[in-house]
């Protein structure tokens, strides 16, 4: 059944800019999600033209999470904020072994953003979506006056199915356990900074954003329990997850700095802006923990795929009353791997 | 102090400023504190400033000082 | 990259090492201070101490800017931020930095104050042409090799005749602090240094010549090194040959970057806009004589404190707080009551915690594995 036409005039998206009449529940705002939103993420369930999307939950357990997009710049070397929200929801089910199946997408948007920049941001959300496999079931749109948000601001929840058996979890790792990265660390962050413009450096870097969930379901599907969890290294970098992990688990890690995969590109960046690649955000990149005897098939069944290529064995899990992370360096001597209390800033110094 | 590095001018360019590269990163910088400064020189980059000229003999004669560290005392 | 790589080599590192554990005699030990927070931050990056015997000990020195700008200048800063029209355009290291009353820029900011961080003194020179009808103040800090760069903008600006850029400046110079701490009376009665790992990019600035004094006067080993890992080994064995040889000498390491003159272009630069201070505070060393430079009358246009008529209050030092002994090498991290509990890099008491090359803040960050440590605090 296909809603009743809405619109005599079509919304003038070379030109036009949301104003506060696209968030007050009127006919604008319909036209507003029926030309931009349905048409860019266009499935049955959304077509419902419903307030909610209602849809039969196979047996087993689901998989729910939530997050917000707020990157800036908008638009930055291979992704933009609306293909950064699928992958990231995606992923974050992706983590827990699920087959990711719904999206929901909420949206802030500022009085005066222009709509072709909202239609290029969407058409991005429904490329990525169809590409990872996802519906985009279900949305909101508000409008907040000029000022109050920074363009657009995206809010989504995702759910999925995990598999029978399948238990990953940040407090499964044990000692002597792998650990494995799925492939290079830092592009995304260096990528984003690179077109932020008080730093104004050039690069050739494109951020890493990926649908991680075809890598995973691979991963569980080859090593089951002998995997013990995954997660995406998103702000923070390496260094927060690795932190992370060894608190929920109680243990500390031991990491080899010549194992880590890492660009000379961002190497470089990081150099010229005296950063730490260990701490620069990843957005197609996983972690992986696994029981020692496993760790060789999961690097090969992680080479085998396409996001997986530089995958690499970097370190262990040690017991560890501090749980501290500690790093051979290149150098030979050792080093702890901190976990930032705030935002990494460059310095001079 | 202070966070400097080796960088490759690869182009002069107008305003007493250059391109430099590292490792494929580039970023326009002011030559304003050194002198005689040509495309394939290596300067040391500082908050936006070239500091000094790289000498690449000198540069060459203390990695060999280091490698010689490997050889049998 | 080229000239950076090939002076990490961690195979040569092992060789290096073994030379040095050969040359230092069992029977002497031998103390060294290294004075630049970049020598201090790749000492604890990489792990070097690792590699090192156990009687070389390396001394973390004063080399730090923002580590020894006295809290009462950091609270000119605040405060100049908090004032309409005025734009504060700062480097990254001091965005963090505690002033007094828990504040600082970054929550200065958080509260509407116009903070910006910028890489250079170009981009604050760009915003103030960019945005004339804001009053831009730069934050200047730093050594030797820092002040250039800021002179530049103040020659630069009084070219364009911008009346919307200052400088607020707290330059610092390195053979004064040196002095500081060879040159007091506690000196003579603290832990001995015996010599000196000499500053990098200071000394590509103002060459090897300064250095001959505390050489001369002190009898202190003097060896400027390089920003590399390998090259800081190096001068540990050059220096190490020195003591047991009986010298004295200033020695060059960083031959590829530093000459005996330095850079005579940027020295007149700096020459032209500034002029040194009679004292100026440093935290942790207190008032130390033509230690700090401000700007000349020519340029007191620009110059931020006398425009925005600045009078300093002196702010004091948590009375635990450590940080003179541990600047002067009297006393290490562990040492301080404060350490790893009530000062941490998230809430740093002292100067030697409030930048990422203090040497309680490289220690907590890199190194604090190696104390019998007490559990590490939950980070949020």
């Amino acid at each position: 059944m296909t809603a009743p036409r809405l619109r005599s005039r079509k919304l003038d998206v070379k030109n036009g800019r949301v104003d506060l009449s696209h968030g007050s529940g009127g006919r604008a705002m319909a036209q507003l999600i029926a030309d931009i939103f349905h048409d860019s993420f266009a499935n049955d369930l959304l077509a419902q033209g419903n307030d909610q999307a209602v849809f039969d939950i196979p047996a087993g357990r689901m998989a729910m999470t939530t997050d917000g997009y707020v990157v800036s710049p908008l638009f930055f070397p291979g992704g933009d904020i609306g293909s950064l929200a699928v992958h990231g929801t995606v992923n974050d089910l992706a983590m827990s072994g699920a087959k990711p199946l719904y999206l929901s997408a909420s949206f802030i948007l500022e009085e005066g953003f222009p709509l072709a920049d909202l239609q290029r941001i969407a058409r991005s959300m429904g490329a990525a979506a169809r590409e990872a496999g996802v519906k985009i079931v279900t949305g909101d749109t508000k409008v907040v006056e000029r000022g109050k948000a920074d363009g657009v601001f995206i809010s989504t929840a995702g759910v999925g199915l995990v598999p029978d058996g399948v238990e990953l979890s940040g407090d499964r790792a044990r000692p002597g356990d792998a650990i494995l990265v799925s492939g290079t660390l830092g592009d995304h962050g260096v990528a984003i900074m690179s077109s932020r413009e008080n730093l104004q450096f050039e690069t050739q870097i494109v951020s890493d954003s990926a649908a991680l969930h075809g890598l995973t379901g691979a991963m569980v599907a080859a090593c089951g329990n002998d995997l013990r969890l995954m997660r995406d290294p998103t702000r923070g970098g390496l260094a927060a997850t690795l932190n992370e992990i060894a608190h929920q688990s109680g243990v500390g890690i031991r990491i080899e700095e010549d194992a880590l995969p890492i660009r000379p590109e961002v190497a470089a960046a990081c150099e010229l802006l005296g950063l730490d690649p260990l701490f620069v955000a990843n957005e197609g990149k996983l972690v992986a923990f696994s029981s020692p005897e496993a760790a060789e098939k999961l690097l090969s069944v992680m080479h085998s795929h396409p996001l997986g290529r530089d995958a690499a064995l970097i370190g262990h899990v040690v017991a560890d009353e501090n749980h501290f992370v500690q790093m051979t360096t290149s150098f030979g001597g050792g080093r702890i791997v901190d976990w930032l209390s705030g935002e990494q800033l460059p310095r001079i110094c | 102090m202070c966070l400097a590095i080796p960088v490759q001018v690869t182009e002069l360019l107008e305003g007493d400023t250059a391109r430099v590269t590292l490792d494929g990163v580039t970023k326009i910088i002011s030559l304003a504190l050194v002198e005689d400064v040509r495309p394939g020189d290596y300067v040391i980059l500082h908050v936006g400033y070239a500091l000094n000229k790289l000498d690449p003999e000198e540069a060459a004669k203390t990695l060999a000082l280091l490698a010689d560290a490997g050889a049998p005392a | 990259m080229k000239y950076v790589d090939e002076y990490r080599d961690g195979r040569l590192a092992r060789a290096l090492a073994k030379k040095i554990a050969l040359a230092a005699q069992p029977d002497k030990s031998y103390r060294f201070m290294e004075f630049c927070g970049g020598h201090t931050h790749a000492i604890a990056r990489y792990g070097l101490e690792d590699l090192l015997p156990a009687n070389i000990r390396l001394i973390h020195g004063p080399g730090c800017p923002v580590c020894v700008l006295p809290i009462g200048r950091m609270d000119d800063a605040i405060k100049l931020a908090q004032r309409p029209g005025i734009t504060l355009c700062t480097y990254a290291d001091l965005m963090r930095v505690p002033g007094s009353d828990g504040q600082s820029l970054i929550k200065a900011k958080a509260a509407g104050a116009d903070v910006r961080m910028v890489y250079s003194t170009l981009d604050a020179l760009r915003i103030a042409q960019e945005e004339p009808r804001r009053q831009v103040v730069f934050f200047a800090i730093g050594f030797e090799t820092t002040t250039p760069p800021t002179a530049m903008a103040l020659i630069e600006a009084q070219k364009l005749g911008l009346k919307n850029f200052f400088a607020f400046c707290n330059h610092v110079l390195t053979p004064a602090a040196i002095q500081a701490l060879v040159g007091s009376p506690e000196a003579a009665a603290s832990v001995p240094i015996d010599g000196f790992v000499g500053p990098a990019h200071v000394s590509t600035v103002i060459g090897t010549k300064p250095y001959h004094a505390f050489a001369e006067n002190y009898r202190k080993a003097v060896v400027i090194a390089g920003f590399e890992p390998l090259d800081v080994m190096q001068a540990v064995l050059m220096l190490v040959r020195q003591i047991n040889e009986g010298r004295h000498e200033v020695e060059n390491e960083y031959i590829r970057a530093v000459t005996v003159d330095g850079n005579r272009k940027a020295q007149d630069f700096v020459a032209r806009v500034f002029e040194v201070r009679d004292s100026f505070e440093w935290r942790g060393l207190g008032q130390v004589p033509f230690s700090a430079l401000k700007l000349r009358e020519e340029f007191a246009a620009f110059d931020a404190e006398k425009v925005f008529d600045i009078h300093t209050v002196a702010a004091k030092d948590n009375p635990a707080c450590e940080c003179g002994e541990i600047l002067r090498g009297v006393k290490k991290p562990v040492d301080c009551k404060l350490f790893g509990t009530l000062c941490t890099p998230e809430t740093p008491m002292g100067s030697c915690m409030v930048s990422s090359e203090g040497s309680c803040a490289a220690h907590w960050t890199y190194g604090r594995f190696r104390d019998a440590a007490p559990k590490q605090r939950q980070a949020s």
